[in-house]
């Protein structure tokens, strides 16, 4: 999988509670290429959103990043300073929260929201300049230009969302991370919601990672997919593989409880338990304890995540332990 | 309840309110002691000097007249006649009254400062030991008796450092000398007096500069900056000529508040003065107020932290000051400007104190003054004007925050 | 139902409570702390008279030269009457903690059981009452105590009261918050509906349930007490008689400030600080133990 944009490696994230170490994110490694839409599809307490956070070292504490590297164009941005890494947030990598209702400063209009931004990040251009770009974007997502002077209270929640798409596709950024971003919207305005990103990005050339729980709305919308459980990777591969031949049982689970509005009849199955606590995660790997094809293997000793097809990697002890992924 | 409803119930609350703070204070001082023209005079004087004192103070009548009196003077505002030499206290208040004002403001911007900074540094690292140094500092300056903290920074700053002044609230006036004048007459202090007024105007000329830096394209901004700095080094080179013309002696008296006026007279010698005496009496009611502050800061901004808004401006990339300050202070801010309002009645008690350690000549200094010299008509005319000053201050407050409250406004 | 048993019921809350100090951490700690200061300076101004290695009193006076530095012989100094500062200081709590003492108690005689009463009665009657306990609250708390020494006199008696004036509109409020709250739970109702007498309610019921915030404002109330004599004595209305006090010296060396004698107020000046922190911490860990802010 040679990609060039961004690359993760390896990449951990601890939170150092009182009462002991969460791992959130545990080993996790992935690549994005140019224009590409990645989907990481978990559960929640999968530790995608944290994931997502880590991309930009937004991780609130008392989490950590512990071990890794994350390769944006070559260059490891977990190792910058801090005024380095704002000068990637926000204009190389940019984020879409999931609340809309919450994510905009309520006491600032629309607009100062845009000049703010960019002002910051290019300082030469004046207000008036940055307000012209400001109703271009408002426009471009869908929005009349005349909001631009509203506040955030006085719009709909699809709005919102919209003006937060715009914030983030504002500056032209190489990635846009989305973390949920239909999840508080109702299914109409999420269909408008997901086609609005599909057509920024097309119309951008952006790379798109695409957090969701929802597996169906990320084969529908996305290249490539990270299924992920507890923290782990269980399954990394593109979308024909994922809906041709889903291996790890968890991934098939989800596919199984996806409701299929063709069929007349359907028994909707869903996976029995819930996610491990993860102060004190099971012993082996993380899943037995709801998998169906629990052998005596899985509960003593963890899978390592292996190539079984190209482009296809799987964390299960039912397709061998021989070779490790390398990447 | 709607606003106006409110606003209108609040004020009329005021007034049974007042009454009752009146009565106290008339039960305090002209009931309590039993009689306060006795208890003026220690021993026995002539009995004609007393009865001459009752009569002219009006205190020979019997109790409810001398209520009545008390209250209908208030309305045409009478505050009584001294027990010293019989002139009107009213006067002596409002004379004495504008050297507290100044002292309160100050010392509220110190307080209020100081405050917002710690408070925001402690929220910043929250149970790490800064915050829990920046925490026991604040319990610490409260524990602190005013007075002492204001002896200490006495005894390092005016007696042994000899920066600041012990007390007082200016030079005594200076006579104007001819053109010509030898280094050697000029008046101790005279060069840190125009090293300050140079700081002084540097500073606004910067603070200017930088108010500007974030609007308008930077060739505009280099030019009001270059235009405004010229401005600023002209006004500071007339000082320094205009000392042997301007500064005659007496300040012109247009608010009272000696910074205020030195500013308006475009005297900048007598406004680092006037700064000079303030520094160490507003630093010391301004660091005991301050712990207030930073515990409301510090847990309004850890609350406002952590929502959403915050981490998608970080994720922004905007800068660490612009997101504690833009986003998080300002929505923070409204608890501050009523505690503010609630803090007022410590503010006066502090600046008795304060006022006596420093011999500030203001209104707290007067009471002090008043009750050593058992002059209880006094005591009882400062103290009504005290109260009043406060209820009116927390009505003040109280509609600002029924006026600002989003839940009621909006 | 009667007296015994209630007293049984609050101490056997309040001592548990206590011995769970340790577990509750940082909060714990600080009122560990606050009280062991507290009670050390007790201690220590109850010792005076054996411990203290001149007499501070009069016959104190020229022990040593006037106005020495701290040295060997007088680790605190000597005043400008040539007493010894460490025994003037060693004794010199006493009166201050007479006034807080006696003004807590007043505050509690007074202010508990008005607030009890009036917000259990309401009407009328409580509407009155809260309207001058509202009115003294609004006053600034140190004129006020000025106003009623300046007028009681010196002593600490006067000025015990004086302060005592100031505090009880905080009990009242704290204890009344407490009852309205308290008097419209199931529990409450249901005892009434069975026919228990107002008196019994109040004082088995309601009462316990009242008694953390009392501990807590009364720990606030004793700090500020603290801090209010000093004042008072500042300003020239302490204590007549010539007994060392912390705030009398402090008012006395600052007529010797300009000579350069910091020895005279540091010292006392450092215990009152001390004296005032202890009861504040108290109050700060017992509040956030009774009344724990929402955390992470």
């Amino acid at each position: 999988m040679q990609k060039q944009l961004l690359a993760v490696e390896n990449l951990t994230v601890e939170y150092w509670t009182r009462k002991g170490k969460v791992r959130a994110v545990d080993d996790v490694s992935f690549s994005l290429g140019k224009a590409e839409t990645l989907g990481i599809v978990g559960e929640s307490g999968s530790g995608k959103s944290t994931l997502g956070l880590s991309l930009i070292r937004l991780v609130p504490p008392p989490g950590r990043i512990v071990k890794g590297h994350v390769w944006l164009k070559g260059k490891d941005i977990l190792k910058l300073r801090e005024d380095e890494i704002r000068n990637i947030r926000g204009r190389r990598i940019s984020f879409v929260f999931q609340d809309p209702m919450t994510s905009l400063n309520p006491i600032k209009k629309i607009g100062e929201h845009f000049i703010e931004l960019i002002q910051t990040h290019e300082p030469n251009v004046s207000r008036e300049e940055a307000r012209k770009r400001a109703e271009k974007l408002l426009n471009d997502v869908g929005i009349q230009p005349e909001r631009i002077d509203d506040y955030p209270h006085q719009l709909s929640g699809g709005m919102r969302q919209r003006v937060m798409i715009a914030l983030a596709i504002a500056l032209n950024p190489y990635i846009v991370v989305a973390d949920e971003p239909t999840t508080a919207l109702d299914v109409i305005v999420q269909a408008k919601i997901l086609d609005l990103l599909k057509d920024v990005q097309n119309a951008y050339a952006m790379a798109l990672i695409f957090i969701t729980h929802d597996l169906s709305i990320a084969i529908e919308r996305c290249n490539e997919i990270l299924v992920m459980y507890a923290g782990q990777i269980v399954e990394y591969t593109n979308i024909k593989e994922i809906c041709k031949n889903p291996q790890h049982p968890y991934t098939q689970g989800l596919l199984k409880s996806i409701p299929n509005i063709e069929l007349a009849e359907q028994k909707l199955e869903g996976i029995p338990g819930s996610p491990p606590d993860l102060l004190n995660p099971p012993k082996g790997c993380r899943f037995w304890p709801r998998c169906s094809y629990a052998m005596e293997k899985c509960r003593k000793a963890e899978p390592r995540l292996i190539e079984t097809l190209t482009d296809h990697l799987v964390r299960c002890f039912l397709y061998g332990e021989a070779r490790d992924e390398s990447n | 309840m709607t606003l106006r409803v409110y606003i209108i119930s609040r004020i009329l609350l005021t007034i049974p309110m007042i009454l009752i703070l009146l009565t106290m204070v008339f039960v305090i001082i002209r009931v309590l002691p039993g009689d306060p023209v006795l208890l003026h005079f220690e021993k026995t004087e002539h009995p004609e000097a007393i009865e001459e004192m009752r009569q002219k103070l009006g205190l020979d009548k019997p109790i409810w007249a001398q209520y009545f009196d008390y209250l209908f003077g208030l309305l045409r505002g009478d505050l009584g006649k001294s027990m010293h030499d019989f002139s009107p206290i009213a006067e002596q208040i409002f004379s004495a009254f504008p050297a507290t004002l100044e002292l309160a403001i100050y010392s509220t911007i110190i307080a209020v400062s100081i405050g917002i900074f710690l408070g925001v540094e402690a929220s910043k690292s929250y149970n790490k030991p800064k915050d829990h140094t920046i925490r026991i500092f604040g319990i610490v300056t409260y524990a602190i008796p005013i007075f002492f903290l204001g002896m200490l920074l006495q005894i390092i700053f005016a007696v042994n450092l000899r920066w600041l002044p012990v007390g007082g609230r200016t030079y005594p006036t200076m006579e104007p000398k001819g053109l010509k004048m030898s280094l050697s007459q000029l008046p101790e202090g005279f060069t840190i007096h125009l090293l300050l007024s140079c700081m002084a105007g540097l500073m606004i000329s910067i603070l200017c500069f930088a108010a500007l830096k974030l609007k308008g394209k930077k060739i505009t901004r280099k030019i009001l900056g270059i235009l405004i700095s010229i401005f600023f080094i002209i006004w500071i080179l007339w000082a320094w000529v205009g000392w042997y013309f301007i500064s005659k002696g007496e300040l012109h008296i247009a608010t009272g508040l000696y910074t205020i006026d030195s500013l308006l007279e475009g005297n900048l010698y007598k406004f680092a003065e006037a700064i000079r005496y303030l520094i160490l009496p507003s630093l010391t009611l301004g660091l005991v107020l301050s712990g207030v502050f930073i515990r409301l800061t510090r847990s309004n901004m850890l609350e406002t932290i952590r929502l959403d808004f915050v981490t998608a401006a970080k994720a922004r990339g905007l800068k660490e000051t612009t997101v504690i300050y833009g986003y998080a202070l300002k929505n923070a801010f409204l608890p501050i400007l009523t505690m503010m309002g609630l803090q007022f009645a410590a503010l006066l008690g502090g600046a008795i104190l304060t006022e006596t350690t420093f011999s500030w000549p203001g209104l707290g200094r007067y009471i002090v003054d008043r009750i050593n010299f058992r002059d209880y008509t006094a005591i009882q005319g400062a103290i009504v004007f005290f109260g009043i000053l406060v209820s009116i201050v927390s009505l003040v407050t109280d509609l600002l925050y029924a006026y600002l409250d989003p839940r009621i406004r909006l | 139902m009667s007296k015994p048993a209630v007293k049984r019921n609050m101490l056997s809350r309040i001592i548990p409570a206590i011995g769970s100090l340790k577990e509750r951490g940082l909060s714990g700690w600080l009122v560990i702390l606050g009280a062991a200061i507290v009670t050390s300076i007790i201690l220590m101004t109850l010792l005076a008279p054996w411990i203290s290695p001149f007499d501070p009193t009069t016959k104190g006076i020229n022990v040593g030269a006037p106005l020495t530095p701290p040295n060997s012989k007088f680790p605190f100094g000597t005043n400008d009457l040539g007493q010894d500062m460490l025994s003037r200081v060693i004794s010199g709590g006493g009166i201050m903690l007479q006034v807080a003492f006696l003004s807590v108690a007043i505050c509690l005689a007074i202010g508990v059981p008005l607030g009890l009463f009036s917000s259990y009665i309401d009407g009328m009657f409580d509407r009155s009452i809260c309207l001058i306990m509202d009115s003294i609250y609004a006053f600034p708390g140190l004129i006020l105590a000025i106003a009623i020494a300046a007028m009681l006199g010196r002593g600490v008696v006067n000025m015990a009261l004086s302060i005592a004036v100031v505090y009880v509109p905080s009990y009242f409020r704290v204890v009344r918050s407490q009852v309205l709250s308290i008097k419209e739970m199931p529990y409450v109702e249901a005892a009434r509906s069975i026919g228990a007498k107002s008196r019994t309610i109040l004082f088995k019921y309601i009462l316990p349930n009242v008694v953390p915030s009392i501990v807590v404002v009364a720990t606030v109330n004793f700090a500020d007490a603290i801090l209010t004599a000093a004042g008072l004595t500042f300003v020239g209305l302490g204590v007549e008689v010539d007994v060392p006090d912390w705030g009398w010296d402090l008012t006395n060396g600052r007529r010797l400030l300009p000579s350069g004698a910091w020895w005279v107020i540091t010292f006392p000046g450092i215990f009152i600080i001390l004296l005032a922190l202890g009861f504040t911490l108290m109050g700060e860990g017992l509040s956030e133990i009774l009344n724990p802010k929402v955390g992470e």
